[in-house]
């Protein structure tokens, strides 16, 4: 009877369309969850909240202060633009490897898909103190180039280029192996040229892919510390990024409110392209599903 | 076959070879477009790993020995490994429990937890280590709560593992949720329906579903917890006890050392990398053979 009642009770109780939680023959929803929430909670959300109640005695007048800043202004200028070059870079480049490795066949295919992700493999600690060798003015590469690349912002953004490079590719290859071929053969037996079917029927396709690369290597490139230490050496208003800015803020006395302003803006990007990375995505996905 | 019959086949023929033909590139663009990426990915990842082994035994290979088993470097490589094996396994088993309870079962408010989930990602390691300074400094409540109970957070030991965790937090989970969900519940409900209970639904019907896919999280996951530098350096500072290898990388590297000495301590971490790589690309093949099995 009990049985019976209880049964009842939660049918009754909660209009499905409510329910916080659909009925499942499974179990461990409560403590599965449980555990889940709450070390997301002690590893992540308290910490972040951390960083709110730091700036809660930062008004609007001294965030614009410590963002006039010359050397926060410079590094600002050199992180954005040395990162937006390298991810142009890692566009094009991205593009053309993630391009060849899924089309073509050809000795050393393996290895070279192999190398893609490297940059995540490797140690930026390591990868940093191998850039800044190899491009130094003796260096293997460095010795060849009419202009000095370490402590430059060219070296800044070579080291963002090589950390951005797997992102692009990586989004990339599912998306131009899933091209449907038909679409090529027909856009080739209705007359259009090879050149033609690319700019207009593979371009747009792979283009939320692209897109979505492009701004992950951005986001990746704008808060990159490791690698960039070495080659750049973080020269104050040469070759500092934002990333050095906050350290070198901290070590100052009362450093932790600019710190944590100049923490804040990176924030913000990074959370502006994640928002933007899903807004592509729901944008690629409804353009897909119209076209289906 | 008449003559009429014969050519319209052979105009037949003629034109699906066009087609063919012009669903790749002509032959000169191909090989010109293989070779730059060969060139781009041998200037740009290739030189870097060479570059660093060959610096490393520069020296001599008697130096390196020394460099690699000196006491600073032996520290920071158990440093490294401490955090390491208390980052992975945490993060291992907090993957588990949210890929169950987010691919599993239904309920609201399921894509704000996995966005609040993939928040380490898009946090720069840097600003990750600045959290913890807020969270533990002299000026929070936690970190005077720690001072006065006699506990050392940050510049040591502690602060180094639960930056590590911080950084690593989202890589098991993100890659297990994908296969989890694709998966779906049918199995489970049966194994369910058939009296298992829920550890054994797990052991026996789940895990054996997703063990590459964990593996591989796992790789990753561990790649990144001995390789993370920005996080750690800004809640170690500077000193040298709590160093990792990265950091011992760095000390080297801007102090008065041989300068091959960072290269052969960079060499253990490009090894690990070489093995990450050579084991993921392992998992990868196991995994698209376990699907077209499926």
């Amino acid at each position: 009877m009990a049985n019976l009642r209880g049964q009842k009770k939660f049918v009754s109780i909660v209009p499905p369309g409510l329910r916080l939680v659909e009925r499942s023959v499974l179990p461990g929803f409560k403590l599965t969850m449980g555990l889940t929430v709450t070390y997301l909670s002690l590893v992540v959300l308290i910490p972040l909240s951390g960083l709110f109640l730091a700036t809660r005695h930062l008004t609007f007048g001294d965030f614009c202060h410590i963002m006039q800043n010359d050397l926060v202004a410079k590094s600002f200028k050199l992180t954005f633009g040395a990162s937006l070059c390298a991810a142009l870079v890692n566009a094009v480049m991205g593009f053309i490897v993630a391009w060849v490795l899924v089309r073509y066949r050809f000795v050393g295919r393996r290895l070279l898909d192999m190398m893609v992700d490297l940059p995540f493999a490797l140690p930026t600690a390591v990868s940093g103190i191998a850039l800044a060798q190899i491009y130094s003015e003796k260096g293997w590469i460095g010795q060849f180039l009419p202009i000095p690349i370490r402590g430059t912002p060219i070296g800044v953004t070579l080291a963002l280029i090589f950390i951005g490079l797997p992102f692009v590719i990586r989004t990339l290859q599912p998306a131009i192996a899933d091209i449907d071929r038909e679409l090529e053969e027909v856009s080739a037996s209705l007359g259009a040229r090879r050149h033609q079917t690319f700019l207009r029927v593979i371009f747009p396709t792979l283009s939320p892919a692209l897109i979505t690369g492009f701004a992950m290597a951005f986001a990746r490139a704008v808060g990159e510390y490791g690698s960039v230490l070495f080659i750049g050496g973080m020269i104050p208003g040469k070759t500092e990024i934002m990333s050095s800015v906050i350290l070198s803020k901290l070590y100052e006395e009362n450093g932790q409110v600019p710190a944590s302003a100049v923490a804040l803006v990176m924030l913000a990007v990074s959370f502006g392209i994640l928002l933007l990375i899903n807004l592509i995505q729901i944008w690629a996905n409804r353009r897909f599903a119209l076209a289906n | 076959m008449t003559e009429e019959e014969k050519q319209i086949i052979r105009k037949y023929n003629e034109h699906r070879k066009s087609i063919l033909r012009s669903t790749t590139e002509p032959r000169g663009v191909r090989i010109l477009l293989i070779a730059l990426s060969v060139l781009f990915m041998s200037l740009f990842l290739f030189v870097p790993l060479v570059s660093i082994f060959y610096e490393a035994f520069r020296s001599g290979a008697g130096f390196f020995l020394r460099a690699v088993s000196d006491r600073a470097a032996m520290s920071a490589l158990r440093m490294t490994l401490l955090a390491t094996c208390i980052s992975v396994p945490a993060n291992l088993v907090f993957g588990l429990c949210a890929a169950w309870c987010i691919g599993k079962f239904q309920f609201r408010g399921k894509s704000i937890l996995v966005s609040l989930i993939d928040i380490p990602f898009a946090i720069s390691p840097v600003i990750a280590g600045l959290l913890f300074i807020f969270l533990f400094g002299t000026n929070s409540l936690l970190g005077i709560w720690f001072r006065d109970h006699g506990y050392r957070i940050l510049y040591a030991a502690p602060s180094v593992v639960i930056v590590t965790i911080f950084v690593t937090f989202p890589f098991v989970v993100r890659e297990i949720l994908p296969v989890i969900q694709a998966q779906g519940t049918e199995e489970e409900q049966a194994a369910r329906v058939l009296g298992a209970r829920g550890w054994h639904i797990f052991w026996r019907v789940t895990l054996p579903n997703i063990r590459w896919a964990v593996l591989y999280g796992v790789i990753l996951c561990n790649a990144r917890a001995m390789g993370e530098f920005g996080a750690v350096m800004v809640v170690v500072g500077n000193s040298p006890k709590t160093n990792t290898l990265p950091l011992h990388i760095n000390a080297l590297y801007q102090g008065y050392a041989d300068p091959a000495a960072p290269f052969a301590v960079a060499t253990l971490l490009a090894l690990m990398a070489i093995l990450t790589l050579v084991l993921k690309c392992f998992v990868e093949w196991k995994m698209s053979s376990a699907e077209s099995d499926a």
